[in-house]
């Protein structure tokens, strides 16, 4: 699983690459933030900003990828109870702590696999990415438009691919629809980017404000399943 | 743009922050439950942000385009269970068949 979910996102690296041709960056700025930045929504948002405003776009663009990376930061918080990593390793642990290494090591069902789950994910995924950010880039404008390849649709198969082994009690399945629900009304009203990281905590608030009402019991049924 | 290049570093090394305080933070952080049950709780909730977002907006804007069919045919493919990256190259194709043939957005 670890090498196909590295795969997959390492081709949406293509696109990230080609956009972030496209926004006006250089190819050597584009591979620094797949190095460096290694957060997909954190690098889109960035570019994306950058691709409207400009320079004028420039802090807006870094408080958008900042926020988005806030979630990073909770995986890193639950990696370190389960990696039990020494002092040495931790950076290299942090910077591979994303969306998809800490889904992947979330599904398993022991520590072992979990541990294992989690560098083979996160270093794939690192590989990938680069690589194919590089091939993106330097392709740029001969890729064209990426949605031309449904690479965007590729993204957003990623995404649930990697929902979908969490969705099998009704207080996630309930958190996932309310954080659907709330994205989708908020990008109406809100620029892009922020939608996500409003709806996301709303949800799970709306959820543990639900579990102290009569629904209670429901919610916390197949709950450690 | 060479004014990029502060967006680039800035922006990097703030997104890598949040990474590394997850490591910093003392450990009864990560061993408290509740903490671990919260960010457990984000993490299916952001993924199904980003999932909807990814899938349905365009600009403000909410759409049901040939992402939103490549997104169902992907559903079932999941629930069939079958393999990650046949899912996911199989939506691809979908999403670019649909724009090429049918000329859906």
């Amino acid at each position: 699983m670890s090498l196909g979910v590295g795969l997959a996102t390492g081709l949406y690296g293509i696109s990230f690459g080609a956009l972030s041709s496209a926004a006006g960056l250089s190819l050597l700025q584009t591979q620094v933030l797949s190095l460096v930045m290694f957060s997909g929504g954190s690098q889109f948002a960035l570019v994306g900003v950058l691709a409207s405003g400009g320079v004028a776009g420039v802090i807006p663009a870094i408080i958008s990828a900042w926020i988005l990376g806030i979630r990073n930061g909770f995986y890193a918080l639950r990696m370190n109870g389960v990696l039990a990593v020494p002092v040495t390793l931790k950076a290299i642990a942090a910077q591979l702590t994303i969306d998809e290494s800490n889904a992947v090591s979330m599904a398993q069902e022991n520590q072992k696999d979990s541990r294992l789950g989690f560098w083979l994910t996160g270093g794939s995924v690192f590989v990938f990415w680069n690589l194919f950010t590089f091939l993106g880039a330097l392709l740029g404008s001969s890729v064209g438009d990426p949605s031309q390849w449904g690479l965007d649709a590729a993204a957003a198969a990623a995404f649930l691919g990697l929902l979908w082994p969490s969705l099998k009690n009704l207080r996630s399945n309930l958190i996932a629809l309310l954080a659907v629900i709330f994205t989708l009304a908020l990008a109406l009203v809100v620029p892009s980017g922020i939608p996500v990281i409003i709806a996301a905590p709303l949800a799970v608030l709306t959820v543990y404000a639900l579990a102290k009402t009569k629904l209670s019991k429901k919610l916390e049924a197949g709950e450690d399943a | 743009m060479p004014e990029f290049w502060l967006a680039v570093i800035i922006g990097s090394l703030a997104v890598y922050s949040w990474k590394l305080i997850g490591y910093i933070l003392p450990k009864k952080f990560s061993e408290n439950k509740k903490v671990a049950r919260f960010a457990g709780a984000l993490t299916i909730a952001l993924l199904a942000a980003l999932t909807a977002v990814q899938s349905f907006t365009s600009d403000k804007e909410i759409v049901l385009d040939s992402r939103a069919l490549a997104l169902g045919v992907a559903a079932i493919m999941f629930w069939r269970k079958l393999p990650f990256i046949l899912v996911v190259a199989s939506a691809a194709a979908v999403a670019a068949a649909a724009r090429y043939f049918l000329g859906w957005a």
